[in-house]
């Protein structure tokens, strides 16, 4: 396991608020991760700063074997490089049809002329279909997206993460919205997915993360209070007294 | 075309469509145009039986190439959510770009008819002065300025036409969508780009003979023994091919893989760029190539109509180009250009005289004075009541579950609302 | 005589204190009778001393009537009277003398000179300050070295300050002008270093006037402002025709009169050999026009070498009319001081330009700025809301004739005008188009058309004058450079109310908190059970009313049409965009900084107002590349879009 992506030092403020505060966070790959934390412990904007939409104030953020520093990098070259999110509440093309959402995530080159001279061939037809089977979506893909139910714009999501293929994926509270069956087949999904990824997983949900059966990271106001396996950090005093407001 | 067509079929599966039949309305619309075509050329006086006048050909072909403007106000707008107020600009450029062939080489004519008849033949700098004098005495002056380098050249101004309104669409699309500006800033930007274009047309050292614009364009050079009618009739034609070529390259430009990834920009411009889409060069794309094509529009729509000056070019034209669209329907094409016949011809309808006064009895209503507050509340009535304009009538005919139009009215960000609230207004009641 | 007699009478009767106010002026004039009716230029001295001296108060009129040939004599009596209609030169009254026979005083041009001098000094000490002005002004405009005495001999009296600086600055010019001697006027000159008037200028650009000359070498006794290069100073071709001009050089054939020539002298189908057809080069043509010369059938045409040689004999030079070099040199230093200070004032005049543009431009986008940073909302009819405030005061003036009261009326009823326009727009159309600001971007355009035109239709395109009341006429002038108009400096006092009334409204009342609330989070706010619909209500009625009292204030100083609305929205729309959105300064920033670059650009472009348009808004894209968010930007993640 080598490490994918390395933060250091990094802290960000807005006005004067410290958002992030001297963090440090290393993942491998593959390796999968769980990050929780109380309202406000800077999960959102911990993400924000990996997919380049905020730029912090200090600190180092290196991806691959390279080492790239991500921090000079554009929103869409980041995701290029091999990062790929869910946000936590679904944001689709709901004006599309979920073929074509897939579609439009699908790993191809990105440029505007290899997107306007792109053929749809059988191996990327075959792609959607094999996603769409994993998300249950194969019944609807000719559907608008907005017509989908709030977990099925879930698994879309998710599914448009798969599609894009990437090294590492951040996924903000994947299993909100959905039934207790749905919630296990994307922990299947995820710990399959972590065999060959990194994934990064923010949720509230302790069942859940129990089930992930990984790696837990806790954040509080901005900075690292504790990691280890989630009974080690449930019984750290630190984290008792965050949760339970001492 | 062709091969790509095939390709699509050959893949086969039920979803994949070839490129007609998932854009149904572009088979139509060509058949519609050439049908129109025909009957123009028919009904015309050179070219058939007289019914329609040369001048109303004229109107005709003019109309065509506005609504080939709207098309790519569409596409930009409509598709991409980039309200431009810019691209009656590039389309008075194209005008501009082919008026100074046209000028120059018409005057060329005459100016060499004119001293032929000297004693002594002419050299050639007493030509071109004596063509600058001809061009420049509006204006003051008889100096031929840098502008007009490529005057003498055909070939060089349909560059022009093509290279100049293209060059600033890239140059003024790239410094806008480098540093993100979007929503009402980027119209309002790009308006100011207009008012410039056309305050700095205004000025006499502009070298475009300032609010005297380019005149004489009707008059091609080398036709001169070719009627008005009959050049009617050419331009019409070539208008009319301008069109559906146009049409089918934006049907195809908007269909497909590009047309989702626009149509997504539209919608949310962020999740895009997560999706490793360089949302800027698609922009760009789209803005250039729209700024191109309104140029072409412009080339063809300036000989018909003879003139060209700055006022054509002010903000307010590129303001009236998005109303024929909103009133026509956005996000697709034919609504657009039902837009821009539609909302054109009823305004020369009405401006020009010719529809009756009413009389209220105390008050005569007179429609030359009372058009522009017609146009400008139904315009509001349209907004609110029929935000899917003329082009939402074909849904209700057809009575399809999903209609032809691709997504929603236009982006619904707001220009800094949308993300700091997070709460929408509705969702507060 | 029966006359004086009577007067004389009258004078007793009325017990007159002052016995040398009984003198009468005809008495004097009967003294000096015969210089009177034949004055000389010698002889009248005398005369206009005695006058002068008598100090009566008829003195001036007489010489005035004197001067301008309106005074006769009877040729019986020999008395003297102002004719057209017949007058006493005493009391000035009508007198009817019969069946007289009368004969014109005419006095000749250097009399009437003399006359005129002396007549200058009565004005220059006239009790009324008005005469005393116009006096001044009158040798200002055309001055003369007879003026400096009488200017001089009137200080000592001048009782009114003003005045009194004006002659000594008079005194000045005219001695650096027509000084005695080359101290007197080198001194003269010193003295007016630091005067900012035109006047003072005038007169050492006076001074300092030059004359081309040209000479193979320059004459010793020519003051020498600047020799002239040939090429760079001056035009080769220019240089060339002095020479022409002076009979140095043989004059050189033009292009067209070669081209005469040539078709003058065609002979079967060519020209000295060359066909015609040929001559369709300048170097045909001159080889031709060579032949014929050759031939002696037209006079040699001059060739560039030798024009090259015969102006590399001379020198150009430019003179100054002014022989003495020592006062030139005096008043090129003083005149290059001048200039300094003048352009230190012409800055300060241009900032104070500036100013008043830029609470212009405050106040016409300030009520954009509150609507667009309140509810993200771009009101194009705006410019037609600042149209209807100036269509009001019009109609307020056409109502209230007292332009004073017409004003105060006008400002509260333009508010309340557009405050309810704002209001009815807001609740009909804007509040639906919340969530789509292009579609209310365009809404509102639709509303501005109509609008406009509706203007038009009602108050016929001709402009409307928004006349101002007379106590806001003229212009408040510093110094003779700096000066700013009173409706200006009311426009920037309106301005000023409107900022500290609108930051007052913003943050310390009830509803501006409500309305910052709701800028920062409608939906926080919404839950704090603030009304976000009546605050946007509320806000776009004021940013409306606002645009209103605009409106009356520029239709003060501008013209009322129904596209004046046109005129500044897009400027508006610039003073927020540069100032950044949703910040009362912001728009002061902006508005400040729109203000100055076009004051700037105009100065250096002056005679291209199009331009410095088209500049400043290539600039304004330009600023926005590197400052997106406007010059005060919200900052956090509120901002963050």
């Amino acid at each position: 396991m080598s490490t994918l992506l390395e933060m250091s030092g990094v802290s960000v403020s807005f006005d004067g608020f410290k958002a992030i505060n001297n963090l440090s966070f290393q993942i491998g790959e593959p390796e999968m991760r769980a990050i929780i934390g109380p309202n406000g412990a800077g999960k959102t904007t911990f993400m924000d700063i990996i997919t380049g939409k905020t730029r912090p104030d200090e600190g180092r953020v290196i991806f691959g074997e390279k080492s790239i520093s991500l921090l000079k990098m554009s929103e869409s070259h980041i995701a290029r490089a091999g990062i790929g999110r869910k946000f936590q509440k679904p944001t689709v093309f709901e004006a599309q049809t979920v073929r074509e959402n897939l579609a439009m995530a699908l790993k191809n080159p990105r440029g505007p002329f290899d997107v306007l001279l792109y053929r749809k061939s059988a191996k990327g037809g075959a792609r959607i279909e094999e996603i769409a089977s994993e998300v249950g979506l194969t019944e609807h893909l000719t559907r608008p997206a907005g017509e989908l139910s709030h977990g099925q714009k879930q698994w879309l999501e998710i599914g448009m993460l798969l599609a894009q293929e990437p090294r590492l994926l951040l996924v903000d509270e994947p299993a909100a919205g959905m039934t207790p069956s749905e919630r296990e087949h994307t922990t299947d999904l995820l710990v399959r997915l972590a065999e060959k990824h990194a994934v990064v997983v923010v949720e509230h949900d302790m069942e859940f993360v129990r089930r992930l059966n990984c790696k837990v990271t806790v954040l509080h106001e901005g900075s690292v209070l504790a990691e280890g396996s989630l009974d080690h950090v449930t019984n750290n005093k630190d984290v008792i007294d965050v949760y339970l407001g001492r | 075309m062709t091969s790509v067509t095939e390709n699509m079929v050959s893949q086969g599966g039920g979803a994949r469509k070839s490129f007609i039949a998932q854009n149904p309305s572009v088979l139509w619309f060509l058949l519609a145009l050439a049908l129109f075509t025909l009957g123009v050329t028919v009904l015309s006086e050179a070219t058939g039986s007289g019914v329609i006048s040369t001048s109303f050909v004229k109107t005709l072909g003019k109309t065509l190439c506005l609504c080939l403007v709207a098309i790519c106000m569409d596409v930009v707008w409509g598709y991409c959510g980039i309200l431009s107020l810019g691209h009656m600009a590039f389309f008075g450029i194209g005008g501009y770009a082919i008026g100074q062939w046209l000028m120059y080489a018409r005057t060329e004519i005459i100016v060499t008819q004119s001293l032929s008849a000297a004693a002594i033949p002419p050299t050639d700098q007493e030509v071109v002065d004596a063509i600058g004098t001809q061009i420049f005495g509006v204006v003051g002056s008889s100096e031929f300025p840098m502008i007009w380098a490529f005057s003498d050249s055909l070939f060089l101004q349909l560059l022009m036409v093509i290279a100049v309104p293209g060059l600033l669409a890239l140059v003024f699309g790239w410094l806008a969508f480098r540093s993100r500006v979007t929503g009402v800033y980027l119209s309002i930007l790009t308006q100011a780009m207009t008012l410039a274009l056309s305050l700095y047309l205004f000025q006499n050292d502009s070298g475009l003979r300032g609010n005297n614009g380019l005149s004489g364009l009707q008059n091609i050079p080398g036709f001169e023994e070719t009627s008005q009618a009959t050049l009617s009739i050419v331009f019409f034609w070539a208008a009319a091919l301008a069109l559906g070529l146009g049409y089918v390259l934006f049907a195809w430009v908007t269909s497909g893989k590009m047309g989702s990834v626009v149509r997504g920009i539209r919608d949310d411009e962020a999740r895009v760029r997560f999706l490793g889409y360089h949302v800027e060069s698609f922009k760009l794309f789209v803005f250039t190539i729209t700024a191109v094509v309104a140029g072409i529009a412009g080339a063809l729509y300036y000989p018909q109509a003879g003139i060209i000056n700055p006022a054509e070019i002010a903000p307010i034209a590129s303001i009236y180009l998005a109303v024929w669209v909103a009133i026509g329907g956005r996000g697709r094409l034919y609504g657009a250009v039902i837009g821009a016949a539609f909302v054109s011809l009823l305004s020369s309808w009405f401006t020009g005289g010719s529809a009756p006064d009413i009389n209220l009895g105390f008050y005569v209503v007179k429609w030359t004075d009372w058009w522009l507050v017609l146009l400008g509340f139904s315009f509001v009535a349209v907004t609110l009541f029929a935000p899917k304009g003329i082009g939402g009538l074909f849904d209700l005919i057809m009575i399809k579950r999903t209609p032809d139009r691709q997504g929603d009215y236009g982006p619904s960000e707001g220009a800094k609302r949308a993300e700091e609230g997070s709460v929408d207004v509705e969702d507060v009641k | 005589m029966l006359r004086p007699l009577l007067a004389f009478l009258v004078l007793v009767l009325m017990g007159v204190s002052a016995p040398a106010q009984a003198q009468e002026l005809q008495t004097i004039l009967q003294s000096h009778a015969d210089e009177v009716a034949k004055p000389g230029r010698k002889s009248v001295g005398v005369v206009i001393d005695n006058l002068i001296a008598s100090g009566l108060p008829q003195v001036p009129v007489f010489l005035q009537n004197w001067q301008g040939r309106s005074v006769v004599r009877d040729e019986a009596t020999g008395l003297f009277y102002y004719d057209k209609p017949l007058r006493d030169v005493d009391s000035g009254a009508e007198v009817d003398l019969g069946d007289v026979k009368l004969k014109a005083v005419k006095p000749n041009g250097g009399v009437r000179k003399v006359i005129g001098a002396a007549l200058v000094q009565f004005q220059l000490s006239d009790p009324d300050i008005s005469r005393r002005i116009d006096a001044l002004d009158a040798i200002a405009r055309s001055p003369d070295a007879d003026q400096i005495g009488p200017l001089e001999a009137s200080i000592d009296g001048e009782s009114d300050a003003g005045v009194l600086a004006r002659k000594e600055v008079l005194v000045g010019m005219l001695k650096a002008r027509y000084g005695a001697t080359t101290e007197d006027r080198v001194a003269a000159i010193e003295q007016l270093d630091g005067s900012l008037s035109l006047d003072a200028r005038a007169t050492l650009n006076q001074i300092l006037t030059t004359k081309a000359g040209v000479a193979e070498t320059v004459p010793e006794s020519v003051n020498v402002a600047r020799i002239l290069t040939p090429g760079d100073d001056i035009a080769k071709v220019e240089a060339y025709g002095r020479l022409v001009d002076e009979g140095f050089a043989p004059a050189r054939i033009s292009n067209a009169a070669i081209k005469e020539a040539l078709a003058a002298n065609i002979e079967g189908g060519s020209v000295a050999g060359i066909p015609v057809h040929d001559l369709n080069t300048l170097e045909r043509r001159l080889e031709a026009y060579t032949r014929l010369a050759d031939q002696g059938v037209v006079p040699p045409a001059v060739t560039d070498e030798r024009a090259a040689e015969i102006l590399a004999q001379y020198t150009f030079y430019e003179a100054y009319t002014e022989t003495d070099a020592a006062v030139t040199t005096a008043a090129e230093t003083v005149l290059a001081s001048i200039e300094t200070s003048v352009a230190v004032n012409q800055t300060a005049d241009l900032a104070l330009d500036a100013l008043s543009l830029a609470s212009i431009y405050f106040l016409a986008a300030i009520g954009l700025a509150i609507t667009f940073g309140v509810m993200g909302v771009i009101n194009m009819a705006h410019g037609e809301f600042i149209m209807m405030g100036a269509y009001t005061g019009y109609v307020m003036q056409q109502i209230i004739p007292d332009y004073t009261l017409s004003l105060i009326v006008a400002l509260p009823v333009a508010f309340a005008v557009t405050f309810g326009a704002g209001v009815a727009m807001e609740r009909l159309v804007i509040r639906w188009l919340y969530h789509r600001p292009l579609e209310t971007l365009l809404a509102t355009f639709g509303i501005s058309i109509a609008l406009q035109q509706l203007a038009k239709n009602i108050f016929g395109t001709q402009a409307r004058p928004l006349t101002s009341p007379g106590w806001l006429d003229g212009a408040w002038a510093i110094n003779e450079v700096v000066s700013i108009s009173y409706i200006r400096i009311a426009i920037f006092v309106l301005a000023l109310i409107f900022l500290g009334l609108i930051l007052f409204i913003l943050n310390k009342t009830r509803l501006g908190l409500e309305v910052r609330a709701v800028t920062q989070n409608p939906g926080m706010a919404a839950s704090m059970g603030i009304n976000p619909d009546r605050i946007n209500m509320l806000t776009f009625g004021l940013g409306s009313g606002i645009a209103g009292i605009a409106g009356v204030a520029i239709g003060l100083y501008a013209k009322v049409t129904s596209e004046m609305g046109a005129d500044y929205i897009v400027q508006s729309f610039m003073t927020v965009v540069v100032g950044g959105v949703g910040n009362v300064w912001g728009t002061l920033a902006g508005a400040s900084l729109i203000g100055v670059l076009q004051k700037g650009i105009e100065f250096l472009n002056p005679s291209n107002t199009l331009a410095a348009q088209t500049y400043m808004i290539l600039f304004i894209i330009l600023f926005i590349q590197f400052r997106p968010k406007g010059i005060v930007a919200l900052k956090g993640r509120a901002a963050e879009a």
